[in-house]
């Protein structure tokens, strides 16, 4: 048996041990080393796993542990998104006197969570990736000790994390029961035989679902979504909403397309009523906040809703249209919350709607960035948020749902008015008081790459696409 | 033919110019004016090369660039223009270096802002005629959106911002199920081209359902009733820049629209509904000349009177099937839709000419209201001598452009049926009822308050836009054969795509007897 499938996770193991040695050493002025290793971490963990996307598919440690080209290419989504969160996550940390080595300590471990999660092939390995994830951003969440708002969230995270956990976790007890088998492949292939176990899957599979609808932050498993988001310190934020969503939708592939792919008649009912329900509670209470980590926060169950449509789908076409929208959502997403902070400072969080007003009299460029990120989630072209929305719907009308389609475009309708809403603050409104920007270099570099990226795959997103396509194929 | 992508210059050319110019204002730059009035002319100037070098003897897709784009959704980057779109570009060239001069002195906010959003819409809206593939058709569509929507909300009136997120959501909401539509037919044929689209067989639920997503789309751009409401308020708030461009240019999308996809894609559901299309073109003439009639404001005026004109576009356009009924021949049959084509392009001439006379007593008195005015001739001669002959073209008098589009028009509507012709002439007397009465009060009559009288006659860089579209205006109104010519070949070749039934022979009704082409 060789361990070369592992490699990014034991690079990532280990990195984030030593970083934790390193970190203890380290004076608060030098702080910045330990920032440094878990972004280089990151980087060279992204460089192990994209080299590996040509590879064969492995299944190794007796069927736990699977490398394919689809958790390849997760894997590297997820590790250069962290990078991003971590680049837009330092100025703030160092803001408000939180800048510590545990931060990017438990920022890793949680990366090394998903990955686990992308690559497992057995039930076990789901559950042990889902919980090595969640605990990490429980801590997080709470990492602002003296915050009330972020205890009290971190708590609500807890508390509705660990049932949902539970949920899944007694589905997958089900799943065994029902045939003999933990893992994901053996799975696949009882269900597939004929047999009296109907009722026991479907409970199973009903489980499973709940399960994974809490960690997608699906309607109507989506209430801890708002609050989580607006307690949480901004970058904890921008974490939980951009990476999770990726690791969210491989644990999605790897349960029920691949273990329980025998069931798709009864999961694709149960995936249409959670989209078509996220879409419309997202979109519509969207509409009503004045907080943009609020605000933000339905945008992302509305466009968990979108995710689902490509995944209910069932066909090669409509995962790959799903994965190409989460990979990209996770780009939007970071740039979304990475813009707070951007206009945070110390004592000052700028995450009202009204903060954003007169932006562009304040700082143009900025302005133009937030209006690319605004427009790509509401799915206007020439960004990338498009292409995204119509990968999933041309998924959802080639199997004939086109009653689905039209739902979602509708929506998506109401959608544009609260991204719109953005840009009219920043456009059309006076800046309130004139503070001045202050915005770090490594910040300003994050920000501009960021949209620009958003831009430039909108104007370009062959490549991408066809990653998403050949991965599956 | 030429090795030179002139089409990509016509689109990325302005764009190109647009971002110029932002980079400069960050730099500090300050003569951005000049250098945005250069892009605008040298695009003017390369898309007369568009007409130059034209063959007009074709109906096929000329100066055609064709590149792979997306290849996961077989989407290609394809440009071509015939008969139907080349004009419409050439108008929107002409137009952008009207509208660069035009906010000259007036805008002082964010200049280089503004100039660099009309110039990005130039080229999007180049793209938008030029496309011949749908993901980049709906790309440029959409894109269209963003810069208008900024300009009315940054550089317009009062109420702007309800103005311009209405005209955002009404545009977005008619877009979103075209691209459904785009979407199904990209499945059932396996590529995004438009010309693809034309020969893809349809069943007709399928047709129905396509025209409708269509019918949404063009509908709300035309715009027409009963889904106008948008137009009047984004024109009155808009800059008199943002109006220009509106008028000229946007409604014009939605008529090229109907061309360009619902007849030749959808030729069975456009003969089964084609009598909505003219129901709602006539209310539009009718019902929306007696609003026009009864406006205060100067603007909403010429809003209301440009919905019942693009309401004499789409009756054209969609007379073509009972007029081919009547007279049994494709001969005859191509006169509305060439009627509709003529007025689509005077009207962009007339309304932007009427748009700016507007402005130009906007900028000095700073109302719209027809009250405030009366007199003007008396303080400015010239200008009045402009306004009264636009005022004129508006009400279709023989002798300017406005005239030939709708006597086309109504023309083929005599043959069509008769009562269709009565309603559409009543145009000619609201037409000439609203315009002239507007120059009544504003131009004539004695000077009735003192701001009038300190009125100044235009200065020179007002003449020369004036002029020009004056020039223009009389131009085709004595000799529109170039016009005309212009569009021959590609109406016939529509209308040869538009009598063949897609559905299949034995359930299929053909328009002329024999059903093959």
């Amino acid at each position: 048996m060789t361990f070369a499938p592992l490699a990014t996770e034991i690079f990532l193991l280990s990195m984030a041990c030593i970083i934790l040695i390193v970190d203890v050493f380290l004076r608060d002025e030098r702080r910045v080393l330990s920032y440094a290793l878990a972004q280089l971490t990151l980087l060279a963990g992204a460089l192990i796993s994209w080299s590996m996307l040509g590879n064969e598919t492995q299944v190794v440690l007796h069927g736990t542990f699977v490398s394919d080209p689809m958790a390849a290419l997760l894997k590297t989504s997820i590790l250069l998104v962290t990078v991003g969160v971590f680049m837009y996550s330092r100025s703030y940390l160092v803001e408000r006197d939180i800048f510590r080595g545990e931060f990017y300590v438990l920022g890793l471990f949680a990366v090394l969570g998903m990955l686990v999660l992308v690559s497992a092939h057995s039930l076990l390995t789901i559950y042990l990736g889902l919980e090595l994830l969640s605990l990490s951003l429980y801590a997080l969440v709470a990492f602002q000790r003296d915050s009330a708002a972020a205890s009290e969230a971190a708590m609500k995270y807890f508390v509705l994390g660990a049932l949902a956990s539970g949920m899944l976790l007694y589905g997958i007890s089900m799943l065994y029961g029902a045939t003999g088998s933990l893992d994901i492949g053996e799975v696949a292939e009882a269900i597939a035989l004929p047999g009296e176990q109907g009722i026991i899957l479907v409970f199973a599979l009903c489980f499973i679902v709940v399960g994974l609808a809490f960690k997608f932050g699906a309607v109507p498993f989506h209430m801890w979504v708002p609050d989580v988001y607006h307690g949480a310190p901004t970058p904890v934020t921008l974490f939980i909403g951009s990476a999770p969503k990726i690791a969210a939708f491989a644990m999605a592939m790897r349960l029920l397309t691949e273990a329980l792919g025998g069931l798709y008649g009864s999961w694709q009912d149960m995936l249409t009523i959670l989209a078509v329900l996220s879409l419309v509670i997202g979109n519509v209470i969207a509409i009503a906040q004045t907080n943009i980590k609020r605000m933000l926060a339905y945008s992302t169950i509305a466009h968990v809703g979108f995710l689902l449509l490509g995944l209910l789908a069932g066909t090669t076409e409509g995962f790959s249209a799903s994965m190409f929208y989460a990979i990209t959502y996770a780009l939007m997403a970071i740039g979304g919350f990475g813009m707070v902070i951007l206009l945070s400072r110390a004592g000052f969080e700028a995450d009202r709607l009204d903060d954003f007003k007169g932006l562009n009299d304040r700082s143009p460029w900025f302005a133009f960035m937030m209006l690319i990120l605004m427009l790509s989630m509401a799915g206007v072209p020439p960004t990338v948020g498009f292409y995204a929305k119509l990968a999933v719907l041309q998924a959802v009308i080639h199997v004939d749902m086109v009653w689905l389609a039209v739902v979602a475009v509708f929506f998506s309708i109401i959608g544009a008015f609260y991204y719109i809403r953005i840009v009219k603050l920043m456009y059309f409104d006076a800046p309130e008081g004139d503070a001045p920007l202050a915005v770090s270099p490594d910040m300003q570099i994050a920000m501009s790459l960021n949209g620009l990226a958003v831009l430039t795959l909108g104007i370009f997103p062959g490549g991408l696409m066809a990653v998403c396509n050949a991965v599956l194929s | 033919m030429m090795e030179f992508p002139l089409l990509s210059f016509l689109v990325w050319l302005p764009v190109a110019g647009g971002i110029a110019l932002l980079v400069m204002d960050a730099l500090g730059f300050p003569h951005v004016r000049p250098v945005a009035l250069l892009v605008s002319i040298a695009t003017f100037l390369l898309s007369l090369l568009l007409y130059t070098e034209f063959d007009f003897q074709t109906a096929a897709m000329q100066f055609q660039e064709s590149v792979p784009w997306i290849a996961a959704i077989n989407a290609h980057y394809h440009l071509g223009i015939d008969g139907i779109s080349m004009p419409l570009i050439l108008l929107t060239t002409f137009t952008t270096v009207l509208v660069v001069l035009a906010g000259w002195e007036v805008i002082q906010n964010k200049v280089s802002q503004y100039l660099a959003a009309f110039l990005i819409m130039e080229g999007l809206m180049n793209g938008v005629f030029a496309a011949l593939d749908a993901v980049l058709f709906y790309v440029f569509w959409e894109a269209m959106l963003v810069p208008m929507f900024l300009i009315i909300g940054v550089w317009g009136g009062p109420r702007r911002v309800y103005a311009t997120i209405k005209f955002f959501l009404y545009t977005f909401f008619g877009s979103v199920f075209m691209l459904v539509a785009l979407i199904y037919m990209y499945l059932q044929s396996g590529s995004f081209g438009i010309l693809d689209f034309h020969m893809l067989p349809l069943g007709m639920t399928e047709q129905l359902l396509i025209f409708i997503a269509f019918l949404l789309a063009f509908a709300v751009k035309v715009p027409m009733w009963p889904v106008h409401t948008w137009l009047p308020d984004a024109h009155v708030e808009a800059p008199t820049g943002g109006s220009v461009i509106l008028a000229a240019i946007m409604l014009k999308i939605g008529g090229y629209g109907f061309l360009r996809f619902s007849l030749p894609i959808t030729p069975d559901a456009s003969l089964a509904l084609d009598w909505v299309v003219i129901l709602m073109s006539l209310v539009a003439v009718v019902y929306i000349g007696f609003v026009a009639l009864v406006q205060e404001d100067m603007k909403k005026l010429i809003a209301y009177s440009s919905i019942a004109h693009m309401g004499f576009v789409t009756l054209g356009i969609f007379l073509v099937f009972t007029l081919m009924e009547k007279t049994g021949s494709i001969q005859g049959a191509g006169l509305g839709m060439e009627g509709g084509m003529v007025q689509m392009i005077s009207h962009g001439f007339i309304s932007g000419a009427l748009f700016l006379c507007v402005g130009v007593l906007y900028d000095r008195l700073h109302s719209r209201q027809i009250s405030d005015y009366g007199g003007v001739a008396n303080s400015m001669p010239v200008f009045a001598g402009f306004m009264v002959l636009f005022a004129l073209a508006n009400s279709g008098l023989p002798g300017t452009s406005g005239f030939v589009g709708e006597f086309m028009v109504i023309l083929a509507s005599f043959k069509a049926n008769i009562w269709f012709a009565i309603l559409a002439a009543t145009t000619l007397i609201l037409g000439a009822a609203y315009s002239l009465w507007l120059v009544k009060r504003v131009i004539f009559g004695d000077i009735t308050n003192d701001n009038v009288r300190q009125l100044e006659d235009i200065n020179r860089r007002e003449f020369a836009i004036l002029a020009s579209l004056a020039a223009v205006v009389l131009l085709f109104g004595i000799w529109p054969a170039p016009l005309v010519e212009i569009m021959h070949a590609s109406v016939d070749n529509l209308l040869s795509h538009v009598i063949v039934s897609k559905l299949p022979a034995e359930t299929g009704v053909a328009l002329l007897g024999g059903g093959s082409p």
